[in-house]
């Protein structure tokens, strides 16, 4: 198949249209305005409809009425902008709406800066929104993945009737890789009997509501949300390893910081180190098992997690999935600055220095 | 091969389809004109883009012996799409050599617009980068439209087409020399001339059979990994 040169944020928005995308509702916010920009002039033209919202918080319940409809709806932006999303989002996972959100991470808190970064971990894995509720979040490391990963979640969202996240940080969106249009596997959606798209001579009427008046029934609610949680835990967790057989030193990374592992692993190698990565590709539900098991393996001494994030948040899943059995230290930069290859390749020696 | 002979005129405008290569060209014929004559400039003048912009290589150019006029970066990383004053100087002083790097597309290219009796008074060319791997001009009517959509906005009048095909770090020859066809079409349906093909060193020795200038560059606007 012939590879084509797309910018991340465009590719984000041609891989939903692709993907059936009939509704896009969002507004601008550096590093992910192309995301927008390509749905106003694009999704029309593909039979879909394009609003620029009045803000971020109208854009998220836009999505709320229209895939509460049935219909396929996407929002994306930034991360100031995404955290004025969050309590759309988490009226989406308590009425089991089916949504996608894109979150392109730049530098925090508040409005930070517009290079990118990670730091929206916490809230994309933990819920920036009230209540027990679970997103799950795709974390793609390239322009490519994220194309299959967008059209992928307008399929998990529908299976799962839950919103799904894609997180990639500014650099995917902004910078420019050769992708192909390859099939990405559909799968067998069940039907939207659930939808308020019109009664038809249905006996009932379908309701789209987070609020439950009886705490037993909410109480109700919730380990239903919960079963389901556990459903795509079970089901949708996902996680590269590269070279991790044999390996000594564990580089713990997802995104752009993975992507830089991936150099700082030739160096290391080429310096005799027995490095291996493990990137987590979905950060809720997180590949804990996985990483409990790496690091049972004897060979496995220590672990560097590099985050683009001042003192870590990944790491936190990273602690609770290692179970202290190796220590793990860490390397960040918040803000918009992004830890180099010669940075990695330094603190994975001396945190093997440092067992050995 | 000489960068003075792509820039036969004092200015060249750099304008094209977002992420045709708009930046990694100016940067490298900058640096290549500065090796050939003094007093050159480059002015980034991308208001469209946040990253990947030639103000990120300011050491580097500067130290070739380039001057860099980009607006403060008060002002770029707060998203404020000013303009540099010191532009001015670029227009004004007859001794410099110009290379201004713009935004993508006609939104990027708008800022010429307000510039443009003093850029006609001047010997300037508007070159159109061409990319044949960004599907939204990979067709000679694409390609066309994006064109006449800059000339419109702009004021301005294109004389230079420049073939810069590629696919970051798997562009091969043939890449290359689907670029030069389109180029091609693109100039019989305009008769706006090929000033060159853009390659990588390691490209330009299998490019001599071209009937135009091949211009070698080494990758400046590198990802963090490579």
């Amino acid at each position: 198949m012939e590879k084509e040169l797309w910018k991340g944020n465009e590719a984000i928005a041609e891989a939903a249209i692709r993907a059936g995308c009939d509704c896009f509702f969002g507004y601008p916010i550096t590093p992910q305005s192309e995301v927008p920009e390509y749905m106003s002039a694009h999704l029309p033209k593909a039979g879909g409809v394009f609003v620029q919202s009045e803000s971020e918080v109208a854009a998220i319940n836009m999505v709320y009425g229209a895939a509460g409809s049935g219909k396929r709806a996407m929002t994306s932006s930034s991360s100031p902008g995404v955290s004025l999303k969050q309590e759309g989002i988490t009226y989406l996972a308590g009425a089991e709406v089916p949504a996608v959100i894109i979150n392109c991470m730049r530098g925090g808190p508040g409005l930070g800066t517009i290079q990118p970064s990670q730091g929206d971990y916490f809230q994309a894995t933990r819920g920036g929104g009230n209540g027990d509720y679970r997103t799950l979040v795709l974390a793609p490391s390239n322009v490519q993945e994220t194309v299959d990963f967008v059209q992928e979640a307008f399929d998990i969202a529908d299976q799962y009737r839950n919103p799904v996240m894609v997180v990639c940080d500014g650099l995917i969106g902004q910078m420019m890789e050769p992708i192909e249009w390859h099939p990405v596997p559909k799968r067998k959606l069940p039907p939207k009997d659930w939808a308020t798209s019109g009664k038809y001579g249905r006996d009932h009427t379908n309701v789209i509501n987070s609020l439950y008046m009886a705490p037993e029934d909410c109480d109700q609610h919730n380990v239903h949300l919960d079963e389901k949680y556990a459903e795509i835990a079970k089901n949708e967790t996902r996680w590269e390893e590269v070279d991790c057989d044999g390996a000594e030193i564990i580089i713990t990374a997802y995104g752009t910081p993975a992507r830089i592992a991936l150099t700082a692993l030739e160096t290391l190698r080429s310096a005799g180190l027995k490095v291996g990565l493990f990137r987590p590709i979905t950060l809720w539900p997180f590949p804990e098992k996985a990483l409990h098991d790496l690091a049972g393996n004897p060979h496995v001494k220590a672990f560097l997690d590099v985050e683009m994030s001042s003192s870590g948040q990944m790491l936190d899943d990273v602690r609770l999935s290692v179970e202290g059995q190796k220590p793990i230290s860490y390397l960040g930069h918040a803000g918009g600055v992004m830890p180099t290859v010669e940075e990695m390749v330094q603190s994975a020696k001396k945190a093997l220095k440092e067992v050995k | 091969m000489n960068a003075a002979s792509i820039c036969s005129h004092r200015i060249s405008i750099i304008t094209g389809h977002y992420g045709t290569g708009k930046t990694e060209f100016a940067v490298n014929l900058a640096l290549a004109l500065a090796r050939e004559c003094d007093h050159v400039m480059l002015a980034d003048l991308d208001i469209v883009n946040p990253y990947f912009r030639s103000r990120e290589r300011k050491t580097l150019l500067e130290d070739a012996g380039v001057h860099l006029i980009s607006s403060s970066q008060a002002c770029t990383d707060a998203d404020v799409p000013s303009l540099p004053a010191e532009l001015f100087t670029i227009f004004e002083n007859r001794e410099i050599k110009g290379v201004l790097d713009i935004g993508g597309d006609p939104v990027g290219a708008r800022v010429l617009a307000r510039f443009q009796p003093k850029i006609q008074a001047e010997d300037y060319q508007l070159i159109y980068v061409l990319n044949a791997n960004r599907p939204e001009v990979r067709t000679v009517d694409d390609a066309v439209r994006y064109l006449r959509d800059i000339e419109t906005i702009t004021g301005l009048t294109c004389s230079g087409l420049v073939n810069n095909t590629h696919l970051c770090q798997e562009t091969t020859e043939a890449e290359i020399r689907k670029g030069a066809a389109l180029s091609s079409a693109v100039s019989q349906e305009t008769g706006i001339p090929i000033l060159c093909h853009v390659a990588q060193e390691r490209f330009v020795p299998c490019l001599s059979d071209l009937p135009e200038t091949v211009f070698p560059i080494t990758i400046r606007m590198k990802k963090p990994w490579e």
